[in-house]
């Protein structure tokens, strides 16, 4: 009777498996899509749904379709990992994540996990948007591929950008108190005592996360350090109350922030008025002058109603269909190995590379800034009026880092 | 320094009354009514919403009146359908229902209007600095806060001690049959109150929403410091509530404005030891704990001196 | 504060006759039964993975009821213990990997546990002094105290990002790698049934009544020479240790630890599971415990809104019955026993049309209200039929459904009112009811 059921349920997953070579690709999407982190999870879900239609539209990868299936973690770690399971259940090989250092910790670990105790049945992780090193140094994994520049590149593009400024004379650190501050603030100091000795650090404050409601105390404390430029990773309501206390208090200095972009960010800088006087460190923006690019963007508000706050999350779908046709199989084990330094045109022009030792995607950094808009400027930020305005790129070999992962390879 | 200390002060203050605004509501329905309010940060986040709402329909002057009246209106419904109902299973059931409206407001806001916050302006009228102390600007907005917060603290003070109305309101509390037998509705007179403390949450919120970020996730950020200074200043005493609101206020101001440690008062550890618990509490700074002094502030004044710093009973 | 809240569970061991003896250990062989068979029929990953969760929350909300029910102290951060435990779960999980002890994984569970017992024994003594609003108020202060302090401690706590852990390179016992999830679920299984058994064993000792009677009135245990103090502080003990094993099975679970263990929000569901489910009798809390985690798994996938509904169960609860989903089903075993049942069945069902008429009207409603706010537009399928948000039809039958559904479900629940007066008298002439 056992040896029947056997027989059965392996002649029916073998007919799955036939049926399963005309089935979508399924993309498990795991981020906060209820909570106080949705309006950002759900700006992720529009904008890999794009994506995937897209490509979609163009015939899909290997004539099969991608369909992205939205796994709410309420940006829990324990959660991502049950949805990540889910995701699996519901046949998903490939799973993207970005909110959320501590979720991509988890998640890292879970896949590792996963494909070691399942062989055959492995499943990639592309992180778009969560940035601590350690996830490409000391926490490293096989399976785990980084679209988003990490903490420290970015800071390494920000103060080659900043050693050529020589108004900078004293700079202000204040971070959020978690590994991705701290890796801040420890990169600014670092970088900016190599690069430039003679600027003075005149403070480096960490303040609890998102707990804020009041920053006068820290802007006080900015301003009698005499500091003329703040470098901050804060994001979310701590990016916005610091810029609205610091307006208040009239305290004039230029921000150099990972984030001041993020959703609500640009509402809150036009409040306070400080135009051109906000700096971001990103891989792309809407101005940023590559026609292609700016094609895209139009194309993108057109549909989705909202600006494309991951131009990385278009470079990851885009080398995703490049690793697979290129590997010409759906299977992870194959598209990873064929991701391993494949060189890529990124959206906003210029070569990228993700880097076979960490699998770290390294592209053009660009700083912008926040302010009135000039006339081949055509995109503004949520209606305000206001848009980025590019003041300097990095190029691709200007932003390499070393890394310290020791990747155990299957 | 002396700059320091001036503005650390004078923000100290600020802030202190921005949490007496807050807390002066919860604590006249808890002294009136022995309810600890789970959703009065909840009514202080509806105020801002009615408030950006209302700004945009007729303008921040009527919206500062019209707004918290809406508030008190859904605080009074509150009562009368659940409150009312619940009160014969005890405190309890009581406090577990404002527990549960405090969830379903947050998703209600957050459902009508996003979770992004809202472009809630200062108006136009206040939106100057006042005075600029050691180059540092005070707007305006801000000492109309301050205003507001002491005259609703001595309104509500003089309201009830000195009329006959908190007379009878107080009396409500404590022997509501006696006061049934005067002839007083006991029932209405509890709504009043529960609609009272939760329009003074909402003008709180039309007032604080301005200053600080109007979205939905406000109410859980500023809910749980709210119950630190009631607590902390004696439950259902407004004055203790006053000065504790000043107390928090102000150590946590200070506390930001140091940057001292262990560490750097008897020097770094020796690094060969490598990281364990004593090097993570040697180098935190004093500014980095500031947000949990309150906390430890609650629970030290709790096993000390159980009915808080003002309060004469300890439930 | 605590006067009112519950009856003690005594009327379930009233007359203990062998009939009765035999329906309780049936229930608890039937239990287990269930626990054994269930992942051989529901045996996908995320059926597991499921399974395990509940498993976990049962152990988690039994402990917190130790505390709530037994003893009538509402902790607003019971959490503080699940979450130690499963950090000191994670730190022995890696200490036995680098050390080679020989201890297998089933035993870590055990020093979660402590994990959490050492905790309560530090913290109790000082909180459990005064009952009531203080202790209510301590709890939440120390809850904040410890989330904020596991961000500052990072040698012990890993930060945000916590420590993790890898189960199957512990000693190996029968066998068994624990790296499939199944064997994963029977581990938690097997503690939990230990754990039940253990927490129920303690209802009935002379502790478990002694708390009772600290909950109902604590003059009159001082002046039968108890103190109410050690009392509430030896059960905060026991929840901590309950909780902390809670916490070394998640652990186990997930193979990490970290802050969001400790925080609020799990303070917060453990509330509601145990307070949903019942808290005046033992499996009150794992009715809610099954519940909530149900609910928090699965309506996440149906709806973005999931907050509001759980805000609106748990009001609902609240208000129309005090004593959970276990209040509800204990009311009706006077009627049973009197035989008279029956006569309300047929009102019940006449009241579940347009009761679940409201009901869908309301969902309609917030579902319509959600989506066109959020801008999805997606449309809302309910029990298989499509409604589009936007559409004039979906609002109309949502007032339709809301305003009739709401009028006639009035009227019938006065029907069942009526059924169930005619048959508790009969239940109370019988001598069922008191």
């Amino acid at each position: 009777m056992q040896k029947l059921v056997i027989a059965a349920t392996a002649a029916l997953t073998m007919v799955a498996g036939a049926a399963f070579a005309q089935e979508t690709i399924k993309f498990g999407y795991i981020d906060p899509l209820s909570g106080g982190g949705a309006s950002v999870g759900e700006g992720g879900l529009k904008t890999f749904q794009y994506l995937a239609d897209e490509i979609n539209a163009k015939g899909g990868i290997l004539g099969r379709k991608i369909e992205v299936l939205p796994l709410d973690n309420k940006t829990n770690p324990q959660e991502s990992l049950v949805q990540a399971q889910k995701a699996i259940d519901a046949g998903a090989r490939y799973i993207t994540q970005g909110n959320g250092s501590s979720v991509a910790a988890a998640l890292s670990d879970f896949v590792t996990k996963n494909n070691t105790r399942n062989p055959g049945k492995e499943v990639l992780y592309f992180n778009y948007a969560a940035v601590d090193p350690s996830l490409t140094n000391e926490k490293c994994s096989y399976w785990h591929f980084r679209w988003d520049a990490s903490s420290d590149i970015k800071m390494e593009a920000l103060t080659s950008y900043m050693k050529d400024i020589p108004a900078i004379k004293k700079v202000y650190l204040i971070n959020q108190d978690y590994s991705f501050g701290q890796s801040v603030r420890a990169d600014a100091r670092k970088m900016l005592g190599a690069k430039r000795p003679d600027i003075q650090i005149v403070g480096d404050e960490l303040h609890p996360l998102l707990k804020i409601t009041d920053f006068s105390p820290y802007v006080a404390k900015i301003k009698a350090s005499g500091a003329d430029s703040v470098v901050t990773g804060n994001w979310g309501q701590d990016i916005a109350l610091l810029l609205k206390a610091a307006a208040d208090a009239g305290l004039k200095v230029n921000w150099y922030t990972y984030y001041a972009g993020g959703a609500g960010g640009p509402t809150a800088i036009k409040q306070t008025g400080l135009d051109h006087q906000v700096f971001q460190i990103t891989e792309g923006f809407a101005n940023s002058g590559h026609q292609p690019a700016m094609d895209f963007e139009k194309a993108f508000r057109a549909k989705v109603n909202m600006s494309l706050w991951y131009p990385r999350a278009v470079n990851e779908m885009r080398m995703f269909k490049a690793a697979a046709e290129k590997a010409n199989s759906l299977d992870p084990v194959k598209v990873a190995a064929a991701l391993e330094d494949l060189k890529f045109e990124v959206l906003d022009g210029g070569e990228g590379v993700m880097r076979k030792d960490d699998h770290q995607f390294f592209q053009p950094i660009y700083i912008s800034s926040f302010g009135k808009l000039a006339a081949n400027e055509p995109f503004d930020e949520e209606g305000t009026g206001w848009g980025w305005h590019l003041v300097s790129k990095v190029d691709t070999s200007k932003t390499m880092v070393p890394t310290t992962c020791k990747m155990t390879r299957p | 320094m002396l700059e320091l200390i001036v503005i650390s002060t004078l923000n100290g203050l600020l802030f202190g009354m921005l949490l007496f605004l807050l807390s002066s509501g919860l604590t006249v329905i808890f002294s009136m009514m022995g309810v600890l309010n789970f959703a009065h940060a909840s009514f202080y986040m509806l105020g801002a919403f009615f408030g950006y709402q209302l700004t945009k329909w007729i303008g921040f002057w009527p919206a500062l009146l019209l707004a918290p009246l809406l508030v008190g209106a859904i605080g009074m419904a509150v009562e009368r359908y659940g409150l009312r109902n619940t009160h014969k299973h005890g405190h309890v059931a009581e406090l577990l229902l404002t527990f549960g409206l405090a969830f379903a407001i947050e998703e209600i806001v957050a459902m009508m209007w996003g979770r992004s916050p809202v472009d809630y302006r200062v108006p136009a009228l206040l939106d100057f600095p006042a005075f600029t102390i050691f180059s540092t600007n005070y707007p305006a907005y801000k000492i109309f806060m301050l205003a507001v917060s002491i005259l609703i603290f001595i309104v509500l003070l003089t309201v009830l001690k000195r009329t006959r109305v908190g007379l009878i309101v107080q009396a409500a509390l404590t022997h509501p049959h006696m006061v049934g037998h005067l002839g007083h509705n006991v029932g209405r007179i509890f709504m009043l109150v529960f609609g009272v403390g939760s329009a003074l949450a909402g003008i709180a919120g039309v007032i604080a929403g301005p200053a600080l970020v109007t979205q939905s996730d406000m109410a859980a950020a500023l809910g749980p410091i709210l119950f630190v200074v009631i607590v902390f200043g004696g439950l259902g005493s407004l004055p203790g509530a006053f000065i504790a609101s000043l107390v928090i206020g102000l150590i946590q101001t200070f506390a930001v404005a140091l940057n001292g440690s262990l560490a750097s008062a008897f020097g770094p550890l020796d690094p060969s030891a490598g990281p364990s618990v004593l090097t993570d509490i040697w180098n935190v700074t004093i500014a980095q704990v500031a947000p949990i002094v309150p906390y430890l502030l609650l629970v030290i004044i709790l096993i000390v001196r159980p009915m808080g710093l003002m309060g004469t009973r300890e439930t | 504060m605590n006067a009112k809240m519950t009856s003690t569970p005594t009327s379930k061991i009233v007359d203990t006759t062998v009939g009765d003896g035999l329906r309780f250990y049936g229930i608890w062989l039937a239990g287990i039964a269930v626990l054994i068979v269930l992942p051989l029929i529901f045996s996908s990953g995320g059926s597991l993975t499921s399974f395990s969760l509940i498993g976990i929350a049962i152990v988690f909300a039994l402990s917190y009821n130790i505390l709530l029910g037994q003893t009538g102290l509402l902790s607003f951060g019971h959490a503080v213990h699940y979450g130690l435990g499963g950090f000191a779960a994670c730190h022995m999980m890696n200490a036995v990997v680098s050390h080679g002890w020989p201890i297998p994984l089933p035993f870590i569970p055990l020093f979660g546990g402590l994990g959490g017992l050492a905790f309560a024994l530090v913290i109790g003594w000082v909180m459990t002094k005064r009952a009531g609003t203080v202790f209510s108020m301590i709890s939440l202060g120390i809850a904040e105290l410890v989330a904020s302090s596991s961000l500052i401690l990072r040698s012990v706590f890993g930060g945000e990002s916590g420590i993790s852990t890898d189960r199957t390179s512990l000693p190996k016992i029968l066998g068994l790698s624990f790296g499939p999830q199944l064997q994963v679920y029977y581990l938690i299984a097997f503690w939990l049934v230990i754990s039940a058994i253990a927490m129920y064993a303690l209802t009935r000792t002379p502790l478990g009544r002694i708390s009772n009677a600290v909950r109902d009135n604590p003059e009159r245990v001082q002046f039968i020479g108890y103190d109410p103090h050690v009392v509430r502080y030896i059960a905060f003990c026991f929840a901590g240790f309950f909780a902390g094993v809670a916490g070394g099975l998640a652990a186990i679970n997930f193979e990490i630890a970290n802050a969001a263990y400790l925080g609020a929000i799990q303070s917060g569901l453990v509330l509601f599971s145990t307070f949903i489910g019942g808290v005046a009798f033992f499996f009150g809390p794992i009715l809610g415990a099954i519940l909530v985690t149900y609910l928090q798994l699965g309506l996440t996938s149906v709806t973005g809104v999931w907050q509001l509904y759980f805000g609106i169960i748990f009001i609902g609860i609240v208000m129309l019955s005090p004593g959970g989903i276990a209040g509800l089903i204990m009311m009706h075993r006077p009627l049973v026993r009197a035989g008279t049942l029956p006569t309300v069945i047929p009102s019940y069902l006449l009241a579940a049309v347009p009761t679940l008429a409201l009901a869908c009207g309301v969902i309609l409603t917030i579902e319509s209200i959600a989506r066109t706010h959020s801008g999805q537009g997606s449309p809302i399928n309910l029990f298989g039929v499509a409604f589009s948000p936007a559409s004039p039809v979906t609002w109309a039958s949502a007032a339709i459904l809301v305003a009739g559904g709401f009028f006639v479900a009035r009227l019938s629940w006065r029907r069942v009112g009526e059924a169930w007066d005619r048959a508790t008298t009969i239940a109370r002439d019988r001598g069922y009811l008191a």
